[in-house]
C-alpha cells in the first residue's frame, strides 16, 4: 500500500491585502498517495495556486493540518520551509521561470548546488530522464534561445533534479501551444509511470486534467469533488 | 556555481556593471592620486634637500622643518659657524613663496658649490647680474625657457634664464641670494642655512654644540630631517587624507547602493526562482554581497589604472609643481576601502532580496 504524501486537514488561509482579509482557502481536506499524478481543476480564484504555494512550503497556513511527509507545515519556521523547497519538493511554473543569465544546464545545476548536492556525482539516471525529456542536445543553451516547450522541459529537469518526493506544476502547459502542451503532459506522464514521481499539477485545461489518475475540483476555497 | 551565476547577473546588464565599477574607480584614484602626490611631493623635497649635500641644516626659531617662512635669521650667525670646529662650509638661503606650491630660493652659489659640489647645468651658466634667474630642467619643460630667454611673473618683474640646471638639488627657481633679499625686504636675513661638516662621524657632536651655541633654532642632521619629512609629519595633510578616504567609502557605498538596489529590484523574480528553489535567506544575500565585492575589485583595479594615467598627465602638465608617486602600498588599502563601501552598499538591498516574500516576488512582472 503507498504511503500519504500529502496529507491536509481544515487548512485555511486568509491574505491580508490592504485592509481587507481574504480568506483564500477555506477548510481544505485532501490526501496524496506517493506515486499518484493528481489534477486539481477549477476556476480563477478557488484557491488552487494558494493550495500549491501552502503544499510547496512558500507561505505558512493560517489554521489547520498540512503535513507533507514528515514536515508539519504549521509548525515550520521560514528556515524549515526553505529546507522543505530544497529537498522534498520541486516546482513548475506557467511562465518556466528559469533564470535567464544560466544556461538550461545551469539552470539545473543552480537547483543541485542550492540542494547542497552538487559536490554528489550525477544520477546517472537522470540522464534518461533528460533524454526523456529531450532536452540533452540543447543544455548549452540559455532559455533565450529555447522554445517554450523546451524551456517547460528544462524547469521539469530542474523541479526533479533533487529527486523530491512530490512535483508542483502550476499550470505547466498555460503557456504553450498545444503540440508542446501534449510533449510536457506526456513527460510528466511518463515521470509518473516509469520513476514512480508524484504529481499535483494545477489546469485548467481538461485535456490535460485528464493526464492524471484523480481529479480534484476546487471552488472558493474548498474541494468540491 | 555561485559565482557563475553572479558573474553571469554582471555580464547581462554590462553598461551598469561597467558605470559601477567606473564610478568605484574614481575614489580609488582620488585617494591613490592624493597620497601619491603628498608622497611624491615630499619626497621630490626630501630629494631636493639631499641633493644639497650638506651634513646639518638650521631653521629659524619657532619654525617647522617644513614651513616656509620669511627670513629672520641673522646673516652673521653663518660668519659665526664658519669658525666653528669641524665645520668646513656654511651657506645660508633665503625662501620667498611664490603662487601655488611653488617657491623661490635665493642663494650664494660660491658658498653653495662647496657644499654641494656646483649645479650641473644642461644649458647656460651661473648668474652674470642682478636680473638672471636660474632654473631647473622640470620648471624650464614646463614653462618651455631656454638659457638666454626670458622670464616674467616672478616677483612681479621679469628675468633673464641664466642657466638650466640639473634637478634634484635645492631648488627649481634661484636667484642672487643679495637680489632675493633686496627684493623682498630681508636684506641681510636668512631663511635656512646648510652646514657642511668634515667628517660623518662628527656631525652629531656639531648639532649638540650648535643647539647649544644658538638656543630656540631648530637645528637638524640632514638624515634626521629627511626623516621627518613624510606625509604623517604633517597634519594637515594627513587630516586631508582622512577626509579624502571617508569621501572614497561614501561614494563607494552610494554607488553600490544605487545599484544592487536597482539590480534587486530588477531581478525581483529571479530572487523569487531562487527562493522557490529552496535558496535560504544567506544565499540569496551571498550572491548580492558577491557582486558587491566583485563590484569593488573591478573599480579598485580601474583606479589603479586610472592612478597611472593620473601620473602621466601631471608629469607631462606640471612637472615643476607637482609630483605623484605610484603609492603600491597603498593599492590594498584604496582597495579595502572600496570593498567596505561596497560592501555596506549591498547590504541593505541583499538583505531587502533575502527577505522577499517568495511569491510575491514570483509574481513580479
Amino acid at each position: 500500500m503507498s504511503e500519504t504524501v500529502i496529507q491536509i486537514e481544515g487548512l485555511r488561509k486568509v491574505f491580508r491585502v490592504g485592509k481587507v482579509d481574504v480568506e483564500a482557502l477555506r477548510g481544505v481536506d485532501f490526501e496524496v498517495l506517493q506515486g499518484e499524478f493528481v489534477s486539481i481543476v477549477g476556476p480563477s480564484g478557488s484557491g488552487k495556486s494558494t493550495l500549491f504555494h501552502v503544499i510547496g512550503g512558500l507561505t505558512p497556513p493560517t489554521a489547520g493540518t498540512v503535513r507533507v511527509l514528515n514536515y508539519d507545515l504549521a509548525a515550520l519556521t521560514d528556515a524549515g520551509r526553505t529546507n522543505l523547497r530544497k529537498t522534498a519538493v520541486g516546482f513548475v511554473f506557467q511562465k518556466f521561470n528559469l533564470l535567464p543569465t544560466l544556461t538550461a544546464a545551469d539552470n539545473i545545476a543552480i537547483a543541485r548546488h542550492i540542494a547542497g548536492r552538487d559536490h554528489i556525482a550525477e544520477d546517472p539516471e537522470f540522464r534518461k530522464v533528460l533524454d526523456l525529456l529531450g532536452i540533452t542536445h540543447r543544455l548549452h543553451h540559455k532559455p533565450a534561445a529555447l522554445s517554450g516547450g523546451e524551456q517547460q522541459r528544462v524547469a521539469i529537469a530542474r523541479a526533479i533534479v533533487n529527486h523530491p518526493a512530490i512535483l508542483l506544476a502550476d499550470e505547466p502547459t498555460g503557456n504553450l501551444d498545444s503540440q508542446n502542451s501534449q510533449a510536457v503532459l506526456s513527460v510528466l506522464r511518463d515521470l509518473n509511470e516509469r520513476i514512480g514521481q508524484t504529481i499535483l499539477m494545477i489546469t485548467h485545461n481538461p485535456e490535460a486534467a485528464a493526464y492524471g489518475h484523480r481529479l480534484v475540483n476546487m471552488r472558493d476555497g474548498r474541494i468540491v469533488q | 556555481m555561485i559565482n557563475k551565476l553572479v558573474l553571469e547577473n554582471l555580464k547581462q546588464r554590462p553598461i551598469r556593471t561597467s558605470l559601477s565599477i567606473l564610478l568605484i574607480g574614481v575614489p580609488v584614484t582620488l585617494i591613490l592620486t592624493l597620497v601619491g602626490l603628498s608622497e611624491g611631493t615630499l619626497e621630490d623635497s626630501a630629494r631636493r634637500q639631499r641633493g644639497v649635500g650638506a651634513d646639518i641644516v638650521i631653521r629659524p626659531r619657532g619654525s617647522s622643518f617644513m614651513a616656509l617662512s620669511s627670513a629672520p635669521i641673522p646673516e652673521g650667525i653663518v660668519k659665526m659657524l664658519s669658525q666653528e670646529p669641524h665645520i668646513t662650509a656654511v651657506s645660508g638661503t633665503v625662501i620667498q613663496a611664490l603662487s601655488g606650491l611653488n617657491s623661490i630660493t635665493g642663494v650664494d652659489l660660491e658658498s653653495f658649490s662647496r657644499i654641494s659640489g656646483g649645479f650641473r647645468f644642461i644649458e647656460g651658466g651661473p648668474f652674470r647680474g642682478p636680473d638672471d634667474i636660474i632654473v631647473d630642467q622640470f620648471y624650464a619643460a614646463q614653462n618651455n625657457l631656454h638659457a638666454g630667454g626670458r622670464v616674467g611673473g616672478i616677483l612681479n618683474r621679469e628675468w633673464r634664464v641664466a642657466g638650466i640646471i640639473e634637478g634634484g638639488k635645492l631648488a627649481r627657481l634661484m636667484l642672487p641670494i643679495r637680489v632675493l633679499q633686496d627684493a623682498t625686504g630681508n636684506t641681510g636675513k636668512l631663511s635656512q642655512i646648510y652646514v657642511k661638516v668634515d667628517r660623518p662621524a662628527n656631525i652629531d657632536a656639531v648639532v649638540a654644540s650648535l643647539r647649544a651655541k644658538l638656543e630656540g633654532y631648530p637645528i637638524y642632521s640632514m638624515e634626521e630631517l629627511l626623516s621627518l619629512i613624510s606625509v604623517n609629519n604633517v597634519p594637515l595633510l594627513s587630516g586631508f587624507i582622512d577626509v579624502v578616504v571617508g569621501i572614497g567609502i561614501i561614494i563607494g557605498f552610494a554607488v553600490v547602493f544605487l545599484s544592487m538596489y536597482t539590480s534587486v529590484l530588477q531581478r525581483t523574480r529571479e530572487i523569487g526562482i531562487l527562493k522557490s528553489l529552496g535558496a535560504s535567506r544567506w544565499y540569496v544575500l551571498n550572491i548580492v554581497l558577491r557582486e558587491a565585492t566583485l563590484l569593488a575589485v573591478g573599480g579598485t583595479v580601474l583606479g589603479i589604472l586610472l592612478s597611472f594615467a593620473t601620473k602621466w598627465v601631471i608629469a607631462e602638465m606640471v612637472p615643476a609643481s607637482l609630483t605623484q608617486k605610484i603609492v603600491l602600498p597603498w593599492w590594498p588599502i584604496a582597495g579595502l576601502i572600496a570593498l567596505c563601501g561596497s560592501l555596506l552598499g549591498g547590504l541593505y538591498p541583499g538583505y531587502q532580496a533575502a527577505s522577499q516574500d517568495p511569491i510575491e516576488a514570483l509574481a513580479y512582472e
